[in-house]
């Protein structure tokens, strides 16, 4: 057998830089999950685009929109705010997976920085989600959705559920680091729906009961597709007498970001890194 | 001879549930220990303690002289990991699990291919190796998982009942490749429930119970604490008083009666087959079998894991 002895401790500046390569290997890990099994990735690409079609056509032959528009204008922002909200699950059902089939343990065995599992499973995320993004922009712009503030702006709209996305995926990933196991996780991914569907992503919340609207308003999808909405030019704009949420649905967005990236990115790797059971 | 695992005391609880209750263990550097041990032993808890995984509430463990809990990261790159659960993706190719492995232990990419490659072939998976591992019978992930594990040689390696759940041929395979690293001079501490694997594998056994190390020894050596058994088979199983009487006689201990069957222990050397065959004549009794055998290492651990006291379990 080659002899390959133990690596021997490392320099503060190299434990970083194996972090960070730790970190891109999980990365490439998850991608070539992907490579060797498109079929998922095409059906996790292939939803959203159909859901474009089935909002669009169905609710929006009846729904209609506050202030007049298209139906499919206002829906675009909501959809893609949706969409970000499912990296949740994904993460989820990933880290679970992982923990429930022993690859964590191995990975926790191995002197491995304790945050390259997190961020790898996060960034790999990030990835799929660019991608997901792509595909619905341009599912969104055959059925006759269009950004309207120029270049600038949509891409500031894209950043900024980008790095919502992002924060969202890191509470996915504590999330499946405390079920540790995949049927679990499995029974929570019907959840995202009620959480997506009291919001004003696909219906204006004027119509709805007194508190539910209170929760709507203050739901951060709402303040998501609020920004979209109003940086693509979009109808459906809150007016400025709005909660407050929606009247600054920009910074309320990006308030949402930093805390759960404050709150769940800590959380995440301590809870990775204990050792208990 | 250095000693390569140590442990002291460990105590761990989880809940109600005392899974270990003061396990000590010393296993010499370049030797095989077996730890045999029926389900909810603490077997488990002690090698996740050892690897680093989970903490002891009290009591120490050194591996190669580091301690597990303050120089845990020391001791993660000197040792490996293999379980009854096959940790690697599924969603991957077994050459792409070798692969990221090898990266994770900051092998080049060169370095992780080539040693990917190496251990593919002297395991076997070489032809399996670009198909996903969702694809592998159980016995080929089990082999997986523990070439995993050896990516960068371990000094020491851990295996937690790797061949729970195997047909025999997968299980002689293991067996195999366990052999050839405790051949390259690798510690290796083994788990399990099987009596034989252990029998087989293992210079040292330490049979645990209750979270305790209650017996530790040879194979050999502790099948001797039992003794030889001293098996007859009569004609006419009318006789069995009258024989059962003779073997006591002899053995100095109670004989055990089953239909045809007569069984006693008998202290080593004590009793000679001619003795046997000519008292049981003598008294009239013919016998169509007597046998003097070692006893199997299941009667061995039978008999002491019997012996730990039942309030215990609590």
């Amino acid at each position: 057998m080659t002899a390959l002895s133990p690596a021997p401790l490392a320099t503060p500046a190299t434990r970083l830089r194996w972090a960070v390569a730790d970190g891109l290997t999980l990365v490439g890990r998850e991608l070539g999950r992907i490579r060797r099994e498109p079929g998922q990735l095409i059906a996790a690409l292939i939803f959203p685009a159909f859901m474009v079609l089935l909002f669009g056509y169905v609710f929006g032959s009846a729904i209609k929109v506050p202030g007049g528009g298209n139906y499919r204008e206002y829906l675009m922002p909501g959809l893609f705010t949706m969409v970000t909200f499912t990296s949740v699950m994904a993460v989820t059902l990933n880290v679970a997976t992982d923990a429930a089939n022993g690859v964590m343990d191995r990975f926790r065995s191995m002197p491995m920085a304790r945050s390259a599992v997190p961020f790898g499973q996060t960034g790999a995320d990030a990835l799929l989600g660019v991608l997901n993004m792509v595909i619905m922009a341009g599912a969104g712009l055959v059925v006759g959705w269009r950004p309207h503030h120029g270049v600038v702006a949509t891409l500031q709209a894209f950043l900024l559920l980008a790095a919502l996305r992002y924060a969202l995926s890191w509470v996915g990933c504590y999330l499946g680091l405390v079920v540790k196991n995949e049927r679990t996780a499995d029974q929570l991914i019907p959840l995202v729906f009620p959480v997506t569907m009291i919001s004003n992503a696909y219906v204006p919340t004027d119509g709805m009961p007194a508190w539910m609207r209170v929760v709507a308003d203050w739901n951060p999808v709402s303040a998501a597709t609020a920004a979209c909405r109003d940086l693509f030019g979009n109808p459906g704009v809150p007016a400025a007498d709005a909660s407050w949420p929606l009247a600054h649905p920009v910074a309320a967005v990006l308030l949402w970001t930093v805390v759960l990236l404050a709150v769940f990115v800590p959380l995440s790797i301590r809870t990775y890194g204990r050792r208990g059971r | 001879m250095e000693e390569m695992i140590v442990a002291e005391g460990l105590h761990k609880r989880f809940g109600d549930t005392r899974a270990l209750r003061g396990l000590d263990l010393r296993v010499p550097a370049g030797t095989v220990c077996g730890v045999l041990g029926p389900n909810g032993a603490g077997k488990t808890t002690a090698v996740r303690i050892l690897a680093t995984l989970s903490d002891p509430d009290s009591g120490h463990a050194r591996i190669a002289g580091h301690d597990v809990v303050r120089e845990a990261d020391r001791v993660r790159g000197l040792i490996g990991l293999a379980g009854q659960y096959a940790a690697v993706d599924e969603k991957l190719t077994g050459r792409d699990n070798l692969r990221m492995f090898g990266r994770l232990h900051h092998l080049s990419r060169a370095a992780a291919r080539r040693r990917a490659d190496e251990l593919l072939e002297r395991f076997g998976l070489a032809a399996a190796a670009d198909r996903l591992v969702s694809g592998y019978s159980g016995g080929m992930r089990r082999r997986l998982d523990l070439i995993a594990s050896l990516i960068v040689r371990p000094r020491v390696l851990f295996l937690d009942e790797p061949t729970t759940g195997l047909d025999p041929r997968s299980r002689g395979e293991i067996w195999d490749a366990v052999r050839a690293l405790a051949g390259d001079g690798t510690t290796v501490l083994l788990t399990t429930q099987y009596l034989e694997e252990a029998d087989r594998l293992a210079d040292d056994i330490a049979v645990v119970d209750h979270g305790r190390v209650i017996a530790t020894g040879a194979p050999d050596a502790l099948k001797a604490t039992i003794g030889d058994r001293l098996d007859v088979v009569l004609e006419d199983p009318a006789l069995g008083d009258r024989a059962a009487a003779v073997l006591s006689a002899l053995a100095g201990a109670a004989a055990e009666a089953e239909e045809d069957r007569l069984s006693v222990a008998v202290r080593g050397g004590r009793v000679r087959l001619a003795d046997v065959v000519r008292e049981l004549d003598r008294a009239g009794v013919a016998a169509a079998d007597v046998a003097l055998r070692r006893p199997t290492l299941d009667e061995v651990f039978l008999r002491l894991t019997d012996e730990t006291p039942k309030e215990a379990a609590r």
